[in-house]
């Protein structure tokens, strides 16, 4: 699928989402083709007179917040591993999305490792894992010159705690937005 | 009579070996009555007495540095002697010996301390055999008087020699990274002191990263990593000029630094696209090498004494083991084989076993083995062990030890792995590496 019809693919089910629920109050019966008959308007809120602006709730499309919210800047691995597991190809396909759709965006992927490894193995391992996360970005159309990679081995965990929940979150590459965000 | 001089740090410490002027014969080794089997790990200690020295209320608190460092090697019991040491007179004169023996000691320290005119600090010193009421040694140190704590580590690297027939490793330093701040956020600072936690000082501001230091084996230089959210460097830091250069740029990653014996070259990693792999860089012509091009994970290079081979580690058998290669890169071979991963090979400098960590089970491990794979040993185990580096005299270790959700702290281990204890420093702290014997 190429950018711009995963793109819109993407667009119509926000779409659907929403008409569905809208139409959740006055959903049709099942039955055969009738002549439609017009249904009783349903009850609208009561009417306030405009308060301020509207507000955006959500972050502003193309920020640093909508990307770590909307999408997920982590994805993790299995122990010793760098293989981009099952679970974390989806993120890494919506993130590579999102940066195709903002292409003045540049990123660096930080590779991380679980305590469970000596210093020197863990800059390795997390520079596999940064660069295993880069070459999937780059396999969906993410130019490689907008994307660094470093390895901090296990110097930055995101959980303090030693247990195997733990380890399994620090176990992960973060891709961190340097440049170019809304 | 013999002088050696030593200038080490623009300080001049006088050494003399003193005749023994009692009768007791000099440092011949077949002379010693009593001596400590330091490969036996010292199932039981040496008791020994050393009282302050006299002359000077500097010579108490020589004494108190010479009894942290053998009590701290585990070789030695450091018996409380205040009732008796008021009966000692001038080093030139014989201790009662009767004295002696009753407090159980079995070896006796008994030191002066004079000031000279200039202000300049002599120190005598005289290792007595209690029993055979024998002079096993008698050194006179000279120095400026703010130089107090290495002569006393001097002190305590000659009665270690004399008695345990190893060289000491007192008079040394060490570099290591002081951690403070919590686990998420950890700040992490280069760090240097003498070997028995004295003189603790910053090297770096803890601005950024800083990991793995490691000592030249025959300058006070340090090689160490930094590394930075724009990427990671190595450095080399002049320890005497505070001259601090690079390796140079490479395209990914730089990691796990460490000089080659003669130090005109530093072995490290250097990644590419995931790939770590380990070269040589030559501090002269600056010319670096790759020497592994294996697609696997090749780090932690340590360079035998000789300089002819280096041990790493790589997972290219699936997981980390440990490897030995010629320095050029060729003839590699695998020398550990037991189950769990091995990381962190340091070649001894005396050439006769490579230190490691190892993990199995779930826990972590220093060990010692021949540098054929041979004899294998693990001499610790905890939840988070790692990083051995050397005593010069390759007879201790030290490497830091993290609990569970607790601070790394500095830990020392002798090559039976019976002795073993936190070291001085109490701080946090990671990373250990020994300097040579100072000058």
């Amino acid at each position: 699928m190429n950018f711009d019809t995963k793109r819109a693919a993407r667009l119509a089910l926000i779409g659907l989402a929403a008409a569905s629920l809208a139409a959740c109050a006055s959903r049709p019966k099942p039955a055969g083709p009738v002549a439609p008959t017009p249904t009783p308007p349903t009850p609208s809120a009561p009417y306030t007179p405009p308060m301020s602006p509207p507000v955006n709730q959500g972050p502003i499309p193309g920020s640093m917040q909508d990307f770590v919210i909307n999408i997920g800047e982590r994805v993790y691995f299995d122990t010793d591993e760098y293989v981009v597991r099952s679970d974390a190809q989806p993120v890494l396909a919506a993130q590579a999305q999102w940066l195709n759709r903002y292409q003045g965006v540049r990123v660096r992927i930080e590779g991380n490792a679980d305590e469970r490894g000596t210093r020197e193995y863990n800059l390795a391992l997390g520079a596999r894992r940064a660069n295993a996360v880069r070459d999937f970005l780059v396999s969906q159309g993410v130019s490689g010159a907008r994307i660094e990679t470093l390895s901090y081995g296990k110097e930055r965990p995101i959980d303090a705690g030693s247990s195997e929940e733990a380890w399994a979150k620090n176990r992960n590459a973060r891709t961190a937005i340097t440049d170019g965000a809304r | 009579m013999i002088t050696a001089k030593g200038n080490v740090m623009r300080l001049k410490i006088l050494v003399l070996m003193v005749a023994a002027l009692l009768g007791g014969a000099m440092i011949s080794p077949a002379a010693a009555q009593i001596e400590v089997d330091i490969n036996a790990g010292a199932v039981k200690p040496l008791p020994i007495a050393i009282p302050a020295f006299s002359g000077s209320p500097r010579g108490a608190e020589i004494a108190q540095v010479i009894t942290g460092n053998l009590e701290r090697s585990g070789l030695f019991q450091p018996l409380n002697v205040s009732g008796v040491a008021d009966t000692l007179q001038d080093v030139n004169v014989q201790p009662r010996f009767p004295d002696w023996q009753a407090t159980g000691a079995q070896a006796l320290i008994n030191g002066q301390v004079t000031v000279g005119a200039d202000g300049g600090l002599r120190v005598d010193f005289r290792l007595w055999d209690v029993f055979s009421q024998q002079q096993l040694l008698g050194l006179q140190f000279s120095s400026t008087p703010d130089n107090w704590r290495r002569v006393a580590h001097k002190i305590s690297d000659a009665v270690y020699e004399r008695l345990t027939g190893e060289k000491g490793y007192f008079d040394t330093r060490v570099a290591f990274v002081a951690e403070s701040g919590p686990k998420l956020a950890r700040i992490k600072r280069l760090a240097i002191m003498d070997q028995d936690g004295a003189n603790p000082q910053f090297l770096t501001d803890g601005s950024y990263i800083v990991m793995t230091p490691r000592f030249s084996a025959t300058s006070q230089e340090l090689t160490y990593m930094a590394l930075r959210p724009t990427g990671s460097s190595i450095y080399l830091l002049n320890l005497e000029t505070s001259r601090q250069e690079t390796v140079g740029k490479f395209p990914g990653m730089v990691f796990a630094p460490r000089f080659s014996p003669d130090g005109a070259k530093v072995a490290f990693s250097v990644e590419k696209g995931g790939n770590s792999d380990i070269y040589v860089l030559d501090l002269r012509s600056r010319q670096s090498t790759r020497i592994t091009t294996d697609p696997s994970i090749d780090t932690s290079p340590s360079f035998s004494p000789d300089g002819s081979k280096i041990a790493f580690n790589s997972d290219r058998g699936g997981q980390a083991q440990l490897y030995v290669m010629n320095a050029d890169g060729s003839g590699v071979k695998r020398i550990s084989y037991g189950g769990g991963r091995y990381t962190t090979p340091v070649w001894s400098p005396r050439g006769d076993f490579i230190a490691f960590t190892k993990q199995t089970g779930g826990q972590f491990h220093i060990g010692v083995m021949r540098t054929d794979g041979s004899d294998e040993r693990l001499l610790t185990t905890s939840y988070l062990d790692e990083g051995p580096t050397w005593a010069p005299n390759g007879r201790v270790l030290m490497y830091f030890r993290e609990a569970q959700s607790g601070n790394p702290r500095l830990w020392t281990v002798d090559i039976t792995g019976r002795i073993l204890r936190p070291a001085a420093y109490q701080g946090s702290a990671s990373d250990p590496a020994w300097s040579p014997l100072l000058d």
